[in-house]
Formats: C-alpha cells, structure tokens, sequence
C-alpha cells in the first residue's frame, strides 16, 4: 500500500494517535504525510515528542500532546512545541505530562487491555497532582501506596521498522522503544519499513509483528530520518543541531516545512 | 576557560567521573553525564557498568554516544530491552546503582524542577519535563546533580517538583563552584570547593541560606590525564558518522 493511501485510510481528524520510536525507528515520513493531508485535531502520544511532533504542532495538526519529555535530545529546546505551550501558537494545546516510567506503563495497560498499570514514582511529585491520568492506589497485599496510570486508548499507532516480509509480517531491531505496546494498545497500526523481504531472518534482539495485528505496511526506505534505522542508516546528529535554529521562529519554520514537507513527494524526507 | 587551562563543563564532568567508583551500575543521560560516565569507565573505573534509559544495558561505547539512541550502544551493549522492561525491571526494580540528573532549579532538600518556569498553566518557560528523573530520583541508590551554580537554579522554592530529593539516599550536587551533599539536618550544605573558589562566592550564588560544611574540603584540580582523556573523548563524537 502507499503511504498517502495508508494514512488516508487510517488516520482520521480528531484521532488518538502514536507515532512511536525512542530515539531510533521515529516515522518521520509517516508524521509528513500527516502534515501533507491536514490532518487536525489529533491527540499526539509520544514519549519523545522530538522533531516530528515539533512539526506537527507547529503545523496546526494537534490539539492535545501525551509525553513524557518535550526536548530535542542534546541539543536544547522544541521551539514549536514551546511556542504552543508558551503562547498558543499556532494554536491552544493541551498537554497530559507523564514521566518516561509512567507513560511506557500507560502504553504496557493499554497492549494488556487493562484499566491502568501500576508502578512506584510520581508520589511526591507535582506531576502526580496535575495528571488526571495519574493516581494511587493501596497494594491489597501489602498496603503499599502505589501510583495508578491511566491505559492509552489509541486509534492508531505509526511504526517504523526495518523489514516486512511478504506475508505483512514486520520486524525491527536495535533499540527496540515502545513500539510493541503502541501496536498492540491500538485499533489500527501503519508501518513503513525499510525494505520488503520474502522470509524474515531470525536475528538477535528483534521484535516481530505478526501480520495481523498490522493494518497497512508501507515500504519507505530512509523513512525515518533524521532517526534512522539499525543496519541501514545513521542517526543525522547535525540535522538535529540545525533543527533549533529551523524551528526557532514562526516564518523560518513555515518556510521550512513548505519547501521540504508540504510541496515535497512521498517518501522524500528532509 | 579558566588561567589552568579547563572550562566550567569540564570541571563538572571531571569532578562527577570521580564521584564513580568501580563495578557500580550507572544509568547515563545525554550530555555532561554521559561523558563523565565514559571518563570514568576510561580513567579509574574501566568496570563501570554504563545503562542508557533507551534500552542499552552495559554499552561499551568506542565513541563518546551523541545521543542515548546511538547505534553504537546498540552493538555494544549486553543486552537491549524495551523501555517499559528497563523503566520496570532496571530503574523500577532497584538496580541502578547511580543515576545521573539535571535541573533548572533546584532547593535545598534536592527536590527538582526540570518541568516550567512560572506557573504551570501559563508558563513563562516551557521546559522539556520529566523523562526518566522521577525514578531514577527515587529508585537510584545515589545520585548526582550536574547544574550550572547560579540564583536562579539554586532557589528557596522551585517552581514545580519534577522529582523529588532523594530522602535519606546519597545524592551529590556537582556544580562549576563546589559540590553541595546533605548535611546531618538532610539539607544540601556546601562539603567542598574547586581550586581559586571561596565559600562566600558559593553562598552568594544560591537563593538560600547555605550552610557551609565545618571540615570544607578543596577538590583537587582536573589532572593533565583526566583532561587529555575527556577531550579525546569528546574529539571521538565529533568525529561520529551522520551527515554534517
């Protein structure tokens, strides 16, 4: 399937969605084909929002954001995101905040199709105070009070990966996030994989996705740069130091994302 | 720069490497905390066990990592788990030996701001949030705080509890003036100052009263190899492959 056709399909205005990837496999030509079909009024999971979230609040797509850390990592700031946050620009976003333990929790209850997860942290915390999807409960066995997340609830996880074989099957490998419990906490889940396969190989540290919990396979070879994908590709480090000055101001930014997302083609990300 | 020839960076980094001793199991961030993990692991403790949040656990990075997803962790990692096994099973179960924080502001029990400056709904600075510092905060068995010493970061009351002080725990407060670690009262006092500072030059920098320590010791200044290892270091991530 092309992509254009698998986020037209899949991703409606108003949906919950995660784009998942901890700082390897981020589907950033997925997020761009978002951007290109205007999509609005999305919900945003991610734990990182990193770059392409950035773009994609800053493009008007979102009205509610679900992470965990909200930085471009070893480099500074989300302009975009901040811009949002700070100044409602482009638009009013509201924001659930998690930290990194609680809301790969929320993703673990929502593959389980549980209520909420457990877990010890936020206690004490002023995030606890602020969440609404976060709260405690007593351990019946010991009497310990412990925090309480709320599952995630999603309508469609975006992944990337490496391979697909030709069954739809997909694998990944490296660092290996939260992409499972994304997939398996959604109703519908989009993946663009590097490459398409006749027989997936057996490898060390892989997570494989049988066929059926996947909705549309898309092949979009270097689809998550500037990430990138163990065995293909590197992490592009200087277009993420360029990023903070791209993204720093409304008009440089807009500017950007006209010339190398909005009027770019399928596939060819910047 | 200073007239010895180290920058304000370098000192904290150095200073922080020497807080690891061998064998303990060290849960690295990006930036400062990596390449004092990596110094350590270089220099007086080669067994330092190096685990990054992203599901590396004991990497044996050949370059200083530019992130805490780089492909090199991967290949040279023991093992690679998933984010929720290491938030549950490595930092949640109890075994992380040390963990590293930053802040934007923190008071005098430890307890950390790393969310907004001013007020949470209409903030006047919109920070990056919490990612892994709650737990790492509260289940690491000690922690060290690299922060830049100012009135603005050491302050009465911070703006928001991100995480809180480690209550009882260890926890080192690593800073370009001296190192602050909890005196018998639990409150961060001042135990030591880097080579050329004065203690009233440290109180003058922190937003409270803070006590100084009655034996104040003096760091001893970063040595020709601690230096010479930490630049190589850093000269191998700049070196890394990815497009410029």
């Amino acid at each position: 399937m092309s992509l254009p056709d698998a986020i037209a399909a899949n991703v409606n205005d108003g949906d919950t969605i995660a784009l998942e990837g901890f700082t390897h496999l981020i589907p950033f030509a997925a997020g761009h084909e978002i951007i290109r079909q205007g999509r609005k009024d999305l919900t945003l999971v991610r734990m990182t929002p990193d770059l392409i979230y950035d773009q994609l609040i800053g493009m008007g797509c979102a009205s509610k954001l679900v992470f965990s850390y909200g930085g471009n990592p070893g480099v500074g700031s989300l302009h975009r995101f901040r811009d949002a946050v700070e100044h409602d620009w482009p638009a009013p976003l509201e924001i659930i905040e998690h930290s990194h333990a609680g809301l790969a929790n929320a993703y673990v209850a929502g593959a389980a199709g549980l209520p909420f997860a457990v877990l010890r942290g936020y206690i004490g915390t002023d995030l606890a105070e602020l969440n609404p999807e976060v709260s405690q409960v007593e351990c019946p066995f010991t009497g310990e009070q412990l925090s309480a997340v709320k599952a995630l609830d999603l309508d469609v996880a975006v992944i990337h990966a490496q391979q697909a074989d030709v069954q739809g099957n997909v694998m990944l490998w490296g660092l290996s996030g939260v992409q499972k419990e994304a997939v398996l906490a959604a109703k519908r889940a989009v993946v663009t994989v590097e490459e398409v396969v006749d027989e997936l190989e057996p490898r060390p540290h892989s997570t494989v996705l049988p066929h059926w919990v996947i909705t549309a396979v898309c092949t979009v070879p270097g689809g998550a740069h500037p990430s990138y994908a163990h065995g293909y590709s590197t992490r592009d480090n200087g277009f993420y130091a360029a990023w903070d000055e791209i993204a720093r101001d409304r008009d440089g930014f807009l500017a950007w994302m006209e010339e190398n997302v909005v009027n770019a083609s399928e596939g060819v990300t910047a | 720069m200073s007239e010895n020839g180290y920058d304000a960076q370098e000192l904290m980094t150095i200073n922080a490497a020497r807080e690891l001793r061998d064998g303990l199991v060290c849960l690295v961030g990006v930036g400062p905390p990596n390449a004092a993990a990596n110094l350590a692991r270089r220099t007086h403790a080669p067994n330092t066990v190096l685990v990054y949040e992203s599901g590396a656990i004991g990497a044996k990075p050949r370059r200083l990592p530019l992130s805490i997803g780089d492909d090199d962790l991967a290949e040279t990692a023991d093992e690679l788990v998933s984010v929720p096994e290491m938030f549950n099973y490595w930092v949640g179960g109890g075994r992380i030996d040390v963990g590293f924080l930053g802040a934007a502001q923190i008071d005098r029990k430890g307890n950390i701001n790393t969310t907004v400056i001013g007020d949470y709904g209409s903030p006047k600075v919109r920070l990056p949030g919490a990612g892994g510092a709650p737990e790492i905060a509260a289940r690491a068995r000690e922690v060290i705080v690299l922060v830049r010493h100012s009135v603005r970061v050491f302050v009465e009351k911070i703006d928001f509890i991100t995480s809180i002080g480690p209550a009882g725990a260890p926890i080192v407060v690593i800073t370009d003036l001296g190192v602050l670690r909890p005196g018998a009262d639990g409150e961060l006092e001042l135990t030591a100052v880097h080579a050329g500072v004065e203690a009233d030059q440290v109180r003058e920098a922190t937003g409270w009263d803070l006590h100084v320590a009655d034996d104040l010791q003096h760091t001893p200044p970063p040595s020709d190899e601690e230096l010479e290892t930490l630049r190589a270091l850093r000269a191998s991530a700049e070196r890394a492959p990815g497009p410029a």
